[in-house]
């Protein structure tokens, strides 16, 4: 289908005064309850996950200076073993799953659109849906933990200590069910990422003019499309023999505790590379506008991007390097273990050519962006270290990975997204952070990140297992631990900064204007905070920095960003072709909805239902959970998208 | 614990591996952390952030090269690390001679059963937590799951192999020199996973034929009437998940007794085995090591006392 075919031929213009009210009045959400609980706004959505997240990442710093007590002395005991084992696992959980993805989808969620040149994400219901579904599985995973029931296996959870027979409080039967529940959300929000980048890009943002963020998101969002399955599997087993007496892993009538481990690893370990990619790509974007040039190498980082994902569904076993696996296989899974870090070699060169032939403009945003590099690259080789089979039996299990699996979440994830929010946070608020108080955040997070997590290295090195809720005096470990402790709080009280001068900064910072960093992209061609609609109208884009064309002079072809498609008759964007960015068609979105909020609130009565055994419960959520599809797809003449009969 | 040195054929070449791939990866830190310092230092703008159009955005230099060779060098090292690597796996994988001795270690919650097998079944014995081995020579370990996943590890002589229910992993080990090698359970396993050590105890070979002899006797007879009285109380409290050769405490859930005083430490490495500690341990297992399966049993004081000095002669 081309323009021609569509019913009517979508008006081109300047955007006016009429028309910016007119616009307002079709995509504006109604203030208070009823608003909150229908908006399908990308950007009120996209902040509520970062909010939610954050509240996460508060609990889950809480519980590890709670464990760093514990083990700031040997032989301590302030918790007892069930408590630090439930501190530990529920530490993990919120961290890998209630922090590191939502936070990230948070960014993408708010800023896709506004990137791509679209007034909303493709499936805006199914966005909110995401949200609804991940708060509710998160409060759900909670409610065990509150309860003193938490997960007590770790988060990978390993069979036949999660069974039953050795467990059998309802500690796992929260988990697996809560972990099922929040696939929900990540699935959904996998596709929705994926259809909209394919489907809503401004027209001439063709794929090589993508933004390196969307790469990253666009990249984890398949990969979770194809792994979350394997791991809600894998609970659904668990469940299934904890609830029905089934035997997939029960080892007395043939189950397999390695089939776990599989299940487990292949979507675990793409889930690493989907908790780190957009944060990557959130350098990649955010680095070059503070080193006043383009990015070097966009190609080689957009392709070393998706080869990372490509790479990262053959390296699983090596979290099982120690189950007696024959030589070959080990060998294999250590040889693609260790050649993943060359497209990680790829961006970090990328980045540092990118300074080193910049002229670095040193921001809080800039100190965050840039120490990420020395980060990661700790965390790369040590994770190098690990895909070395002979040195990983040594090494696997001790601190030395809890060392290197902080240096990839925190320096990976949360320096890129602590520094993504002075970025953004003109953007999303239209006040500035303060600078001054931003210099006291960077270097107490970084000078305390480094003392609590490079001597652990060396507590690792030295010998020290992991998940141990204490350890003997006199091994060598226990002034390692204490400085691990001091750094921690030290780290945390960088991160209280950091929310304080947000709040700070909400009420009484530097207002900002629309593009207070003279950045390149589309979000900073529109006010800050961007109007319920996004762009008055739809820009046309020609190149891969539309707003630095007149100072890059590179072509004599400017992108169009005050003239383009007006699309005031409801809430409409624009359909273009997936790979070259054509004009495809008009793109009718929906009104705001209660339906995902209600589908939420039956789907999380059929999970509870299930977890209690209150089966007339189950039912009632099941069909209630029917309902609200009925709802929420019932045809709507406004939503049709094809053209008119005129032609047919 | 620090696996930083190695004390046997087997460790040697996994610890030159590990210093080599650890020089490599301090090394790169470094590079990378002046190239980044070296990049701002030379490039810095002098403008404020709140100015920062006033920096003229304009692609300078071809620092693709940078990129090109960072990657190219970067990838040739993989490489090397990664042929070492499979080198030292092949190196590691079989020991150079056939072991003559070959041991059997279950991982329990929360300790490691030792079984030494035999051709002549009447040399096959039963101990807990310490793994006597003689020097100079390869050792055959069959490592087999019980109840939940536990992994074998000896720093010094060995890296891990977990123990898994359903699967019988082997492994194997040589000390060169005589020695208390200090290993731990590294397989998250529950409550007491902070208190599962084991002990590699190596030997020359024929401290070692000594050593097996002893632990082929039968356990020694009480004398005094304490003596007496503890092996009762022995029999009638602990035997059900207890075994004493050669008395009724025949259980076998439990770690082997019968020469209880030959080990240097009780409850998996929790405690020196002390009178005192062994005294306190019997009488309230739960407040030394949370979640034990050993129970409180309520003993009075003189029972603990009797139980503590029968113990005292298993030798």
């Amino acid at each position: 289908m081309t323009i021609l075919d569509i019913e009517r031929r979508p008006e081109v213009a300047a955007a006016s005064e009429a028309s910016r009210r007119r616009l307002d009045e079709i995509w504006k959400t109604p203030p208070g309850i009823a608003g909150f609980l229908s908006t399908v706004d990308h950007k009120q959505i996209g902040i509520r996950y970062i909010i939610t997240a954050f509240a996460f990442l508060i609990l889950g710093g809480i519980e590890a200076l709670i464990m760093r007590v514990q083990l700031g002395r040997p032989e301590q005991q302030l918790l007892t073993p069930e408590q630090y084992d439930q501190l530990f696992s529920t530490h993990g959980m919120t961290m890998i799953f209630l922090y590191a993805l939502p936070v990230l989808s948070g960014f993408s969620n708010y800023l896709w659109p506004l990137l791509l040149g679209a007034r909303d994400m493709a499936f805006p219901r199914l966005n909110a849906f995401s949200y609804w579904i991940y708060v509710a599985a998160g409060i759900f995973m909670y409610a065990g933990f509150a309860i003193g029931a938490g997960p007590n296996d770790g988060w990978f959870n390993y069979v036949p200590y999660a069974s039953r027979q050795f467990n059998p409080g309802m500690n796992m039967d929260f988990y697996a069910l809560g972990m099922i529940f929040l696939g929900i959300s990540t699935s959904a929000g996998a596709a929705n990422f994926i259809v909209t980048v394919f489907r809503t890009r401004a027209p001439g943002m063709s794929i090589n003019r993508l933004p390196i963020m969307i790469w990253g998101t666009l990249t984890a969002s398949a990969a979770n499309l194809l792994v979350v399955p394997a791991v809600s599997l894998a609970f659904f087993l668990l469940w299934m023999d904890r609830q029905f007496g089934t035997h997939f892993f029960d080892v007395s009538q043939g189950g397999q505790p390695l089939l776990w481990q599989h299940l487990f690893w292949i979507f675990g370990h793409p889930w690493v590379y989907a908790i780190v990619l957009p944060a990557m790509g959130m350098v990649s974007d955010g680095l070059p506008v503070f080193c006043r040039r383009p990015l070097v190498g966009y190609t080689p980082v957009a392709l070393s991007t998706v080869a990372t994902m490509v790479l990262g569904f053959g390296v699983w076993v090596h979290h099982m390097f120690a189950t007696g696996m024959p030589n070959l296989a080990l060998s294999f899974f250590s040889g693609a273990s260790i050649v993943i870090a060359v497209p990680s070699a790829v961006a970090v060169f990328a980045w540092l050519a990118t300074i080193w032939s910049g002229r670095p403009v040193v921001t809080t945003a800039f100190l965050f962006f840039a120490s990420m590099i020395v980060l990661f690259v700790i965390g790369g080789v040590s994770g190098f270290m690990t895909g070395s089979v002979p040195v990983d039996w040594q090494l696997t299990d001790t601190y030395f990975v809890v060392a290197h699996l902080h240096y990839v979440l925190i320096g990976i994830n949360l320096f890129p997204v602590a520094g993504a929010i002075y970025y953004w946070f003109p953007k999303f608020t239209g006040r500035m952070l303060d600078e001054e108080l931003g210099r006291w955040n960077f270097w107490t997070m970084f000078i305390g990140f480094n003392i609590a997590f490079l001597p652990m290295h060396l507590t690792g090195l030295w010998g020290m297992p992991r998940r141990v809720y204490t350890y003997p005096d006199g091994m060598g470990w226990d002034w390692l631990n204490l400085i691990t402790s001091v750094g921690s709080f030290l780290f945390a009280f960088g991160i209280l900064l950091l929310l304080i001068n947000v709040v700070k900064s909400r009420r009484d910072g530097r207002l900002a204007g629309p593009n207070p960093w003279d950045a390149s992209t589309l979000e900073w061609s529109v006010p800050s905070p961007p109007p319920p609609y996004n762009f008055a109208v739809i820009p046309h884009i020609v190149s891969r920095h539309p707003l630095w064309e007149q100072q890059l002079q590179e072509s004599d072809a400017r992108s169009s960003l005050d003239t383009g498609y007006l699309l005031d008759h409801g809430r409409e964007t624009i359909a273009t072709t997936s790979l070259d960015s054509d004009i495809d068609l008009i793109l009718k979105m929906p009104e705001d909805s209660y339906a995902p909020f209600l589908l939420t609130v039956a789907v999380s009565a059929l999970f509870v239902g299930l977890l209690l055994h209150w089966w007339w419960l189950a039912a009632v959520g099941g069909f209630a959970t029917v309902g609200a599809i009925m709802i929420w797809l019932w045809p709507e003449r406004d939503l049709g998208q094809t053209a008119d009969a005129g032609h047919g | 614990m620090s696996y930083l040195s190695g004390a046997g054929v087997k460790a040697d070449p996994v610890v030159a591996l590990t210093w080599g791939v650890l020089v490599i990866s301090i090394a790169v830190v470094i590079i990378v952390s002046i190239l980044l310092l070296a990049g701002i230092q030379r490039g810095r703008s002098r403008v404020a952030a709140v100015d920062i159009e006033l920096q003229q955005v304009e692609r300078r230099g071809n620092a693709l090269a940078l990129v090109y060779w960072g990657t190219a060098i970067s990838t040739v090292v993989l490489f090397g690390a990664l042929v070492w690597t499979v080198a030292v796996l092949a190196a590691i994988n079989a020991p150079h001679a056939k072991p003559m001795l070959t041991i059997e270690v279950t991982g329990l919650q929360w300790w490691w059963k030792v079984r030494y097998l035999s051709d002549d079944p009447s040399r096959t014995i039963t101990t807990a937590n310490e793994i006597h081995i003689p020097t100079g020579q390869p050792v055959r370990v069959r490592l087999i799951g019980a109840d939940v996943i536990h992994s074998f590890w000896i720093p010094a002589l060995t890296g891990k192999t977990d123990t898994i229910p359903g699967q019988t992993n082997v492994t194997w080990l040589e000390a060169q020199r005589p020695g208390v090698y200090r290993g731990q359970c590294t397989e998250y396993c529950g409550e007491q996973h902070a208190h599962m050590a084991a002990f590699v105890v190596a030997d020359t070979p024929d401290v070692f034929q000594t050593w097996w002899n002893d632990q082929l006797r039968p356990a020694a007879q009480p004398t005094t009437a304490q003596e007496v009285q503890g092996q009762v109380e022995v029999q009638f409290r602990c035997g059900a998940c207890h075994m004493v050769r050669g008395t009724d405490a025949g259980g076998s859930v439990a770690p082997d007794l019968t020469h209880l005083m030959s080990r240097k430490t009780i409850a998996a490495g929790t405690l020196d085995n002390t009178i005192a500690n062994l005294a306190g341990w019997i009488a309230n297992p739960q407040a030394i090591k949370p979640g034990t399966r050993m129970p409180v049993l309520n003993l009075s004081g003189q029972e603990v006392s009797d139980i503590t000095t029968y113990l005292q002669l298993l030798k």
